[in-house]
């Protein structure tokens, strides 16, 4: 019996550590591309480890083409995070504390805007944001990401401010507070880990989104995935500073969940709704 | 809530001169472009504009202490947005598909189902749809494979488990273009003296039977191999999933099995897994919608490759290379429609459930 535990604990580990190798391999071919020098960059060595000690001029290479890029993605991607957590909670609190009649299918309604391809409502979306003057630049991408987010913001709101109990709020409404004073003094205090999955949540999603970002902009407001995605497909660009760029473009969200992945987890568990 | 009318003539002439302010602002900076350094701030001063106004509207409705009154006021313009940019969007798009406007011009001649026949016929969309099918197939296999067994490999209580799972699940904090373009170059299908990538660890293994063509497999096979980096994005997610679905439940049902004197197999094959069915469903949805939308993973992979095309790319270059907006309109109605089949259900049943409790 004890023998056979421990065998079977050999091979669990064995499988993890395999499929460990299989998950860490693009970041890993991608980090050794880039601190290599130019003149060891080679497809035939391209696993081998430098030679010549850490150099970093591929992620110079790579900066230099994608940084324009990187502050448009950020100037979209802040505002945005913050103006959509924001109307989420709002959202939240009075589809949570303030039900009426009708509030429950109004809220289904709204959610299922999550879902819908965009392919589905793409031409009107481009056809109505050029009747607005929004067309190209990174506002028009910034509103449509935060109309967009108005289905996921409102769901974990809801959900969180549902786990919130009554009293509290009856509390308030004794000590005379109103709809906005209990949102000020109550609900919104009692907010910081929800406002913290939101804004992570739209923060990744925004930044890795592509069919809006390609669609909407134009070539010199276009956000890092768009010209991560031209910069595949050009050929004049040197694979090792393409690895490079990749990651460059990556770690934004990728140091977000290093640091913060257990608000990460929590909003990926929302998007499916009963996790 | 008693309905007390109760106006305060200098709270409400706030409110008017916050919606005159904002009126007029929005109608000035309509024949104005506001320019500060060279930058355009008309659509920030537009929305601002819009805001006081709306915050006019909310000072005068405040004042009927009237509370469901202010809770819808205070949605409408989420309900308002929403209905417009989903439903509205929806309902036009449809439109669109129903007419034949190609060109940039807009015609919308009605044609009745004319753009959705000629789908149907069409060698390309049929590809795409078979491509859709392979991929789904391969994805879901994929993913709720490896997410239920790196699931139940964490239950094991095992060392370093918070490490395995953090590193099984950071791909998906990337995007699906950065995912693409690097297993573009792992599945580098070069061979002879370029080859390169997976393939090269292949060969100095003297695995050599295991070199692939990858994605560039002829069809319909090729699109199969799209599924890898996928599944690695999202197998961890599928992971954590099933993890929870494990964690919910209780140890005392485990122990009772036990001590009845069932195996760990056995206690997984007739206990947890049986109670890991909704689990099943939930991921089958969700990673089934996003496999139907597949889009941006499949750019950066195949870079408008037609062996590797999907409905999302053929809307796309359609739309907008092609200027035939109804025929993509069509294609975009009928992705919505597949998505729908599948969520819609779902979300009656999520929101009914919820409605018992």
């Amino acid at each position: 019996m004890r023998s056979r535990s421990v065998a079977l604990r050999t091979i669990s580990y064995l499988a993890l550590f395999a499929l460990a190798i299989f998950y860490l391999l693009p970041i890993y071919m991608m980090l050794l591309t880039g601190v290599k020098p130019f003149n060891e960059v080679d497809l035939k060595t391209m696993w081998h480890l430098p030679t010549a000690g850490l150099h970093f001029d591929n992620f110079a290479a790579g900066f230099k083409q994608l940084a324009p890029n990187i502050r448009n993605s950020l100037g979209m991607v802040i505002p945005e995070a913050l103006l959509s957590s924001l109307l989420g909670s709002f959202n939240g609190y009075l589809l949570s504390k303030w039900k009426f009649r009708g509030s429950n299918l109004i809220f289904s309604l709204i959610l299922f805007g999550m879902f819908i391809p965009y392919q589905s409502i793409l031409i009107p979306l481009v056809k109505f944001m050029q009747f607005l003057g929004l067309y190209g630049d990174i506002p028009g991408l910034v509103l449509v990401h935060i109309i967009y987010g108005i289905p996921i913001t409102t769901l974990i709101f809801r959900n969180y401010y549902a786990g919130i109990s009554t009293e509290i709020i009856e509390a308030g409404r004794i000590d005379g507070a109103n709809l906005f004073g209990l949102y000020r003094y109550v609900m919104f205090p009692l907010s910081a880990p929800s406002f913290a999955v939101v804004i992570i949540w739209q923060f990744t999603q925004a930044w890795n989104e592509f069919l809006f970002a390609v669609i909407l902009t134009n070539q010199s407001h276009w956000p890092v995935t768009v010209a991560l995605n031209n910069l595949a497909g050009s050929q004049l660009v040197q694979w090792n500073v393409l690895m490079a760029a990749t990651l460059l473009a990556a770690l934004p969200t990728l140091l977000v969940y290093i640091f913060l992945g257990r608000y990460f987890l929590r909003g990926l568990m929302a998007g499916a709704l009963k996790g | 809530m008693t309905r007390r009318f109760n106006l305060r003539w200098t709270v409400v002439f706030a409110a008017l001169v916050l919606m005159l302010i904002g009126i007029f602002s929005v109608n000035f900076l309509t024949q104005t472009p506001l320019k500060i350094a060279g930058t355009d701030y008309t659509s920030i001063g537009l929305l601002l504009g819009g805001l006081i106004f709306y915050a006019g509207i909310i000072v005068i409705v405040n004042q009927f202490e009237n509370e469901k009154l202010l809770t819808i006021a205070l949605l409408l313009p989420s309900i308002v947005a929403v209905a417009v940019f989903v439903y509205g969007f929806i309902a036009w798009s449809t439109r669109v598909s129903l007419s034949k406007w190609k060109g940039l011009l807009p015609d919308y001649t009605f044609v009745g189902l004319q753009q959705y026949i000629n789908l149907f016929n069409d060698r390309r969309f049929t590809i795409d749809i078979r491509n859709t099918v392979v991929f789904t197939i391969g994805f879901l296999i994929g993913c709720i494979v490896i997410g239920l067994g790196l699931a139940i490999l964490l239950d094991q209580k095992l060392k370093g488990e918070a490490l395995f799972r953090g590193i099984f699940l950071f791909p998906m904090s990337i995007s699906f273009i950065a995912s693409g373009v690097v297993w573009g170059w792992l599945m580098n299908p070069a061979t002879g003296s370029r080859i390169t990538g997976i393939n090269l660890i292949f060969q100095s293994l003297g695995l050599d039977f295991l070199i692939s063509k990858w994605h560039t497999t002829s069809p319909p096979w090729g699109m199969a191999f799209t599924v890898i980096p996928a599944v690695w994005q999202l197998s961890g997610f599928t992971m954590a999933l099933y993890l929870g679905g494990i964690r919910s439940i209780s140890e005392e049902i485990r122990e009772a099995a036990r001590v009845d004197g069932a195996s760990e197999t056995q206690i997984y094959r007739h206990i947890i897994l049986p109670l890991l069915q909704p689990v099943t469903l939930s991921a089958i949805i969700i990673l089934g919608h996003m496999s139907l939308k597949i889009f941006d993973l499949i750019v950066a992979l195949g870079n408008k490759d037609l062996r590797l095309d999907v409905p999302g790319i053929y809307m796309w270059t359609t739309t907008f290379d092609g200027t035939n907006y109804a025929q993509g309109a069509a294609i975009g109605i009928i992705m919505l429609l597949s998505v729908a089949v599948l969520v819609v259900p779902y979300l009656v049943y999520s929101i009914r459930t919820e409605a018992e409790i």
